[in-house]
């Protein structure tokens, strides 16, 4: 007896969508095995991460203010991602969203519709700027954009460490590396009255949408599809591969920059060395997890929050570094891409052969 | 072992794919110093029986005799030392290294360099397959390639040979000489399963044929007694048809005219283009002769548009300058184009039809409305495709990689042809695609030539292109010779071009 792969006539539809939500029951599953082997209490630590902060009211908004900038950034990365280009830096071009909004908001000194949008933009243009250095190194070097945009982000920590240590600091802030908080008129407003949901999750809310539209119905959707999944067919096609490039790095740069602009506009406020909490990276994990696919992309950004949610929940109840759930957000990344096989073979169990040696 | 019994025998064959029938109880028997030929249309199972005879899969049913004696061959090793060698059509060879190199790098033993050498010349010498065993393989032509796998095959004194396609990649000189030798080799009591669909060669060489189709056995026959319609009617399983063309006496205004055009190199073994230049006028279908790897590729790219030229009148289409032009360019102006690989390049394989045609029928066929692609119009046109040419597919929301080679390669025929292009430049149009269907894409070629459109059709299948075409011209490293009249045209002559020897004044097109 062994097990086969067996190619399928047609990828499963029905594997496409269930290899992410099996991922997410393996991971639950492991985690309570390895816990329970380690002397915690794996069904507690399990439920509390991954199941109170969807049950629990009152958890509701934070879920939903970290799942914002996970989704933003991981409809972006999905479409370079989709045409096979990797964009691994958004944490980096995060970081400059938010140093440039914070530059616009520092320099005008005033609030206002205005400034908020005019924020908001240059949050936008500095992700597409830090994403445009790995595309120029890509396409006239043939600089790896992995490693290109990875090293970015710690240049990118490096400048707001400068910034919020030096320049930005806030003169009454205590000696604090940190900026000066926004005026109250530069801030996002509040959604939901007495809750600290901003304007940003409607955004994240909407950008699925905008973003299904056009990956499926518009020519330039249909050009990043084309690109990713033949090459040689896009180039036949007349679709540009240098465009292509192009475009898919700079939305990715973009949409990361929004998040850092909305993340510091409408919940943070200010600029400290703890501003960078890793969206940027876990935003990866969403985008696969999603399929790359933009309502994908908000469910799974939602399944990640609450796993960072339901992380700090574990860290007071059964004592678990709320890293835990950095450990289980790679390991839902480590799952999808192992099962994604099943979406192309199917496993087969076959009695071995008879061992016969030839020439007998 | 006795010598009455039969070579090898094959008893009940029988191998299932997922969803697919490949083998269906097949006989075959191969006498001793027999050639015999297995034909069938792609996709009979011929490949399949191959590979199980060589040990590469295994049998679902049936049993397979080695002179007489029952055996399970199972893996290539085991085939090898049962006496069975086989040469693919595709090479596996190492193209920076040197024959000899690569020939050591296929012996199952490690046999010291000097008795290596020794052997291979010994070989070479007594078939008069003539290499030199110093030389790197990038820099032989793909007839001598082909030796180098046959005498890999032969160091193994093999009592059975395979030969998978040989002659696909040859020039009838060649083939001749490929002949020469596996006569040769049978009349010293080996024999031959000689794969091919080519049916004068089968009749040429071949002393039994066994026929399969759709999987199952259909008749073992003596080529000699059969005409190779009657051979070609057993393949397909039903009348075969003619190319239907009335009678064009002249043809209309030039369409496509290609001067002086030069594409530089891919790499230090990839072909370029040098100084390519001929006429195509309206009605005409033009073919370009050549053994595989001459430039045909880069042709085919640069008249699509995928590789431009710096020189804008290099390409000309209705007196409109498109050198420099990209492909979409170029679609707009009414060129389209077929390449030779279907998948990954013609077509998408993880995309609908309706999805594929959108891919080089978007702009002339009015599926992009203010960079919205309209799926519906897209649907409507891959349904036409799809009814036009009797594409066997589920609808257009099919799999393009669900399709059969033959099926898909009619769909993307078809998206080109019901554009209604001035000119259409297609490579290797029947390249893997059943008789059937070869004859329904060449049909389509011949009327929408009668339309008034000009045709490029590129081959390696000489017989392809003498049936089609009105002119042909043959490239051999990226140079094309001057266009000749297919009526008047000797095949000796183009043979001869596409060995690399050109006649008098023939490197340059008039």
């Amino acid at each position: 007896m062994r097990l086969k792969l067996e190619k399928r006539q047609e990828p499963s539809l029905l594997m496409l969508v269930m290899t992410p939500i099996l991922s997410v029951v393996l991971t639950m599953l492991i985690g309570i095995v390895v816990f329970d082997a380690i002397g915690i209490d794996g069904m507690r630590a399990v439920t509390d991460i991954f199941l109170t902060p969807i049950l629990a009211s009152y958890k509701w908004q934070d879920v939903a203010v970290k799942a914002a900038p996970l989704v933003i950034i991981a409809l972006g990365l999905s479409v370079g991602n989709r045409a096979n280009v990797w964009n691994i830096g958004a944490e980096g071009q995060y970081i400059l969203g938010a140093i440039c909004a914070a530059a616009v908001g520092l320099g005008t000194g005033s609030g206002g519709v205005l400034v908020i949008l005019a924020m908001i933009l240059a949050g936008m243009a500095g992700g597409t700027v830090w994403a445009a250095a790995p595309a120029v190194l890509k396409l006239r070097f043939r600089v790896n954009e992995i490693l290109s945009s990875l090293m970015l982000t710690y240049v990118a920590l490096q400048v707001l460490n400068y910034l919020v240590s030096g320049p930005w600091k806030d003169p009454n802030g205590r000696n604090f590396p940190a900026t000066a908080p926004l005026l109250p008129d530069q801030m996002l407003p509040i959604l939901v009255p007495g809750t600290t949901i901003h304007l940003g999750v409607l955004i994240a809310l909407i950008l699925p949408f905008l973003f299904w539209g056009i990956m499926s119905r518009s020519v330039f959707g249909y050009q990043i599809r084309v690109v990713g999944a033949a090459p040689n067919a896009a180039a036949h096609g007349g679709f540009e591969a240098r465009q292509t490039i192009w475009a898919s790095m700079l939305i990715g740069g973009a949409m990361a920059g929004l998040a850092g602009a909305l993340e510091f506009t409408g919940i943070l406020h200010k600029i400290d060395l703890g501003f960078p909490s890793g969206y940027g990276f876990t935003a990866i994990i969403v985008s696969f997890l999603g399929r790359l696919h933009p309502i994908g992309c908000l469910i799974a950004g939602i399944v990640l929050a609450v796993t960072s949610v339901g992380g700090q929940l574990a860290k007071t109840t059964v004592h678990i570094p709320d890293s835990t759930a950095g450990i289980f957000q790679a390991m839902m990344l480590f799952f999808i891409l192992a099962s994604d096989i099943l979406v192309r073979y199917r496993v087969r169990v076959v009695r071995s052969p008879k061992a016969v040696v030839a020439g007998e | 072992m006795t010598s009455a019994a039969p070579r090898l025998q094959l008893t009940g064959i029988t191998k299932r794919f997922p969803g697919v029938l490949a083998n269906d109880h097949v006989d075959l028997t191969v006498l001793p110093g027999e050639i015999h030929a297995l034909l069938g249309e792609n996709g009979a199972g011929k490949s399949t029986l191959v590979k199980m005879i060589y040990g590469i899969m295994q049998p679902d049913e049936g049993s397979i005799r080695w002179n007489g004696l029952p055996v399970v061959v199972t893996s290539p090793k085991a085939a090898r030392r049962l006496g069975i060698g086989m040469v693919f059509q595709h090479f596996s060879l190492f193209e920076a290294l040197t024959v000899m190199e690569n020939i050591a790098l296929g012996m199952d033993a490690m046999v010291p360099a000097r008795e290596l050498e020794a052997k291979i010349t010994a070989v070479m010498a007594q078939y008069g397959l003539m290499l030199d065993p110093g030389r790197v393989v990038a820099t032989l032509s793909v007839g001598e390639r082909q030796r180098i796998e046959i005498v890999r095959a032969l160091l193994l004194n093999p009592e059975l040979l395979i030969m998978d396609e040989p002659t696909s990649v040859l020039t009838p000189q060649e083939v001749e000489q490929l002949f020469v030798v596996l006569r040769q080799l049978a009349s010293e009591g080996r024999s031959i399963l000689y794969i091919s669909h080519k049916l004068h060669e089968i009749k040429a060489l071949c002393d039994t044929a066994t026929i399969l189709r759709g999987g199952k056995w259909v008749d073992a026959c003596d080529p000699k007694q059969e005409s190779s319609r009657s051979m070609a009617e057993k393949m397909i399983g039903g009348n075969l048809k003619d190319i239907q063309r009335g009678k064009v006496a002249s043809f209309g205004a030039e369409k496509l005219v290609v001067t002086g055009l030069s594409i530089p190199g891919d790499g230090p073994f990839g072909t370029a283009l040098k100084d390519i230049s001929f006429r195509v006028r309206a009605g005409e279908i033009f073919g370009i002769a050549g053994v595989a790897g001459n430039g045909q590729n880069a042709l085919l790219l640069a008249l699509s548009g995928e590789e431009v030229a710096k020189d804008h009148a290099a390409v000309t289409v209705d007196g409109v300058k498109v050198g420099h032009m990209p492909a979409k360019a170029r679609r707009l102006q009414g060129m389209a184009s077929v390449p030779e690989e279907r998948n990954g390049h013609a077509a998408v394989p993880v995309f609908t039809l309706a999805d594929n045609a959108v891919l080089t029928a978007r702009d002339r066929m009015g599926m992009v409305r203010m960079g919205l692609i309209d799926s519906s119009m897209a649907r409507t046109y891959a349904g036409e495709v799809i009814e036009a040419f009797a594409v066997k597919a589920t609808g257009p929301g099919a799999f393009a990689e669900s399709l059969s080679g033959g099926n898909l390669q009619k769909f993307i025929m078809g998206r080109e042809i019901l554009q209604k292009p001035q000119v259409l430049v297609v490579s290797q149009p029947t390249w893997g695609v059943d008789a059937g269907a070869a004859a329904a894409i060449h049909q389509a070629l011949v009327d929408l030539a009668a339309e008034g459109s000009a045709i490029v059709v590129i081959s390696q299948d000489l017989d392809e292109l003498l049936a089609l075409c009105d002119t042909l011209a043959v490239i051999n490293e990226g140079r094309l010779s001057a266009p000749m009249k297919v009526s008047e045209a000797k095949i000796e002559e183009i043979g001869l071009l596409m060995g690399g020897i050109h006649g008098e004044g023939a490197s340059h097109a008039a």
